[in-house]
């Protein structure tokens, strides 16, 4: 018979429904694999990192200032240029951007005006970055001559994190239950103290989530701030550190670097002591206070924490010129002595240390907020 | 006091004129509410404040526009549309220059191009793999780790590809040069793996249950599911996603500026050096040009058609998750 030369069509069949599995299993593994290249990318990365640059990190390296000799040359001025920059842009866009978001969120009617606004923040959020660079150098350093300087830089920063905090901060307003509005507002609560007093606190992990994830961006960001001009080799500081050496000329100079008055005695007060160079060129340690010395001697002295913290204050470092890590970063892997690609691998940890810390923060703080989230 | 009496009497007269003229299906708004109002400036001051940070976007979008326009219209106005679009050299800092955008584009597309054929299929792989095939504690832990690799500082990227990618690539492609677009495409195929695969699989998760489950009680195996039911109920939200990634990959700078050489080249060859838009605008800005001359503005009427470009997709990308979200 006809029927009996084929297999039983039970049999056809389960051989297709094993082979159909299969193909399951097998695309399982494809996308384990795929899923997977990202953290096998991640780790390559760290990896060639610390091959590269993992005997470099070390103290000295983060200490010392860039140098012309790549086994002498160290990230400090990067380091203090990218906290100096980031707080800028922080003190500027956390602030617009939770009233921005605020603004959208709890005041905003369904107007022309919001709906503007929305797509504005959308468009920003998309730009490449290097367009917010040529908007810098343009708007910042040629129209508002604010320079090549630290506060062009934060501003620059700002603007770039500003659609992720807006963001951010308005996914968190809204994942916010109406009823702790509607419980402030019956309680007599103007709109603003609603919204400062309770929904605002409700939403603050949120909101502290996107500003870390905003900062981060900005301390990895480094094509804006080459557009603007940011310097790779800066060989001092913008701001004192307490154990940095500060030198004081004894006696009244005048422009020519000559002495005035030599032969006098003049009483001196150096209040963290330290070393005098007599004008015989003998050296005498001064101890902490007081101390009488000839006229055309140098002290040498520390400035300590107090005097050190007053050249914090921003309108003495706003101004500056500055280099930040990733510009340092890409500097020393242009250069064509390889002896320098140690050092940017180096910088290159010290960077990414810095934004998976950052991220990593992030990350296990929307881990805990969606754990504890119990409306 | 007469005086205010009559004022008073006038205004309730208007009052009642207002009630009577209204709509009767539209109740009056109480007059409490404007009298708590007013009585608050301070509210109405946080208010105004509130609303010019949000307006600050607006402003940011219009300066952004404006500087690039304004910046460059010299440069258009020395050299014409027609030149810049046609001609095939851009060398606009020689002393002999040429101004054709072509090359830059050229290098733009490669890399974005290279950076696809990794990103398009791994993106996609994975994001059928997390949406569909992955348990809920899977999701939970590999979501968080590819957001870490999309907070990976661009500049590192740029020194991997130079230093790691190209050597390995140069083993096994022999004459490969130092820089070349193929590991700077690469590398940056690997950085937009996380958006697509981010965006993808959102799309995939809003499909109904119900398409599944009709197509899991028709016999469909969960890989014939999610081909052929979820993939395609969501393809506008994943063609989304994937335009998004060329936007960013369009977008990218360091990658490109440290890994694929610094020549504009009229070549579709991965295999050669080439810069591209983003490229020559960072190579221009490090060196020192007086502000006004040709070169400071080609590189802002090279922003500006960076910008015209990542618009277009934005946009694209923007209508087509739009109309995903449409679909259910």
């Amino acid at each position: 018979m006809a029927h009996a030369t084929q297999p039983p069509r039970s049999l056809t069949g389960s051989a297709r429904v094993r082979q159909r599995k299969r193909a399951d299993s097998a695309f399982i593994l494809w996308g384990i694999l795929a899923t997977a290249l990202g953290l096998i990318v991640l780790s390559a990365v760290v990896l060639v990192l610390l091959h590269d640059g993992g005997a470099r990190l070390n103290w000295d390296f983060l200490t010392s200032f860039p140098s012309r000799k790549p086994q002498a040359a160290g990230l400090i001025a990067a380091l203090i240029g990218s906290l100096l920059v980031i707080i800028t842009t922080a003190v500027i866009a956390i602030p617009l951007g939770i009233a921005a978001a605020i603004y959208l969120e709890e005041y905003a009617p369904k107007s022309a005006l919001k709906d503007a606004v929305e797509i504005a923040v959308n468009n920003l959020a998309a730009v490449p970055s290097i367009v917010y660079g040529l908007l810098a150098l343009g708007l910042f350093v040629y129209q508002l001559h604010l320079g090549r300087s630290i506060a062009t830089a934060g501003l620059t920063l700002a603007l770039l994190i500003l659609p992720i905090i807006i963001v951010a901060t308005r996914e968190a307003l809204r994942s916010t239950p109406a009823t702790i509005r509607e419980a402030a507002l019956a309680l007599g609560a103007t709109k603003w103290q609603a919204t400062q007093d309770h929904v605002l606190p409700a939403a603050m992990p949120g909101v502290v989530t996107g500003i870390i994830i905003g900062l981060s961006r900005a301390m990895g960001e480094s094509a804006p701030l080459i557009t603007i001009g940011a310097l790779s080799f800066v060989a001092f500081l913008p701001v004192s550190l307490p154990q940095e050496p500060q030198y004081l000329q004894i006696g009244r100079y005048d422009a020519q670097q000559t002495l005035q008055n030599p032969g006098e005695t003049v009483s001196v007060r150096v209040p963290r002591g330290g070393v005098a160079i007599l004008p015989d060129g003998s050296e005498r340690a001064i101890a902490p206070g007081s101390a009488d010395l000839p006229t055309g001697s140098q002290v040498r002295t520390t400035l300590g924490l107090a005097g050190a913290a007053a050249s914090w204050s921003p309108s003495s470092w706003l101004g500056e010129s500055f280099s930040v890590l990733p510009i340092q970063m890409f500097n020393w892997t242009s250069r064509p002595n390889p002896a320098f690609r140690a050092n940017a691998a180096a910088a290159g940890l010290a960077l990414l240390a810095i934004t998976l810390l950052l991220n990593g923060g992030a990350v296990w703080l929307r881990y805990r907020l969606r754990r504890s989230l119990r409306w | 006091m007469r005086n205010v009496s009559w004022r008073a009497k006038k205004r309730t007269r208007e009052w009642a004129l207002q009630q009577i003229s209204q709509p009767m299906n539209k109740p009056a708004r109480p007059r409490q509410d404007f009298r708590v109002r007013r009585a608050r400036p301070l509210e109405r001051l946080i208010e105004a404040g509130l609303q010019l940070s949000a307006l600050m976007a607006v402003g940011i979008t219009i300066s952004i526009f404006w500087i690039l326009i304004s910046e460059s219209i010299g440069f258009f106005q020395h050299v014409g549309f027609g030149r810049f679009l046609t001609q095939t050299r851009w060398t606009p800092l020689f002393a002999n220059p040429s101004f054709g955008i072509a090359p830059l584009l050229c290098g733009t597309l490669l890399t974005t191009l290279v950076a696809l054929a990794l990103a398009g299929p791994l993106g996609f792989l994975a994001a059928v793999y997390l949406s569909e095939f992955a348990s809920a504690r899977a999701r939970e832990i590999i979501k968080p780790i590819l957001e870490l690799l999309a907070g990976v500082p661009t500049v590192i990227y740029g020194y991997f590809a130079l230093l790691f990618v190209t050597p390995m690539l140069q083993a096994v492609i022999p004459g490969l040069p130092g820089f070349n677009t193929l590991s700077a495409g690469l590398v940056i195929g690997v950085m937009i793996i996380p958006y697509i695969t981010s965006l993808s699989e959102d799309a995939m998760r809003a499909v109904p249950n119900a398409l599944r489950d009709g197509s899991l009680a028709l016999g469909g195996t969960r890989l014939e599911t999610a081909l052929s039911v979820v993939a395609p109920a969501a393809a506008s939200g994943i063609a989304g996603a994937f335009v998004l990634g060329i936007s960013r990959a369009v977008g990218e700078t360091m990658v490109v500026a440290i890994a694929a050489g610094q020549q504009p080249q009229l070549t579709l060859d991965p295999r050669e050096p080439a810069a591209t838009i983003t490229a020559f605008i960072a190579q221009v800005a490090l060196g020192d040009l007086p502000h006004g001359s040709i070169g400071y503005q080609s590189i802002f009427a090279a922003g500006l058609t960076l910008l015209v470009i990542t618009l277009v997709f934005n946009l694209a990308a923007f209508w087509m998750q739009r109309r995903f979200r449409e679909a259910y």
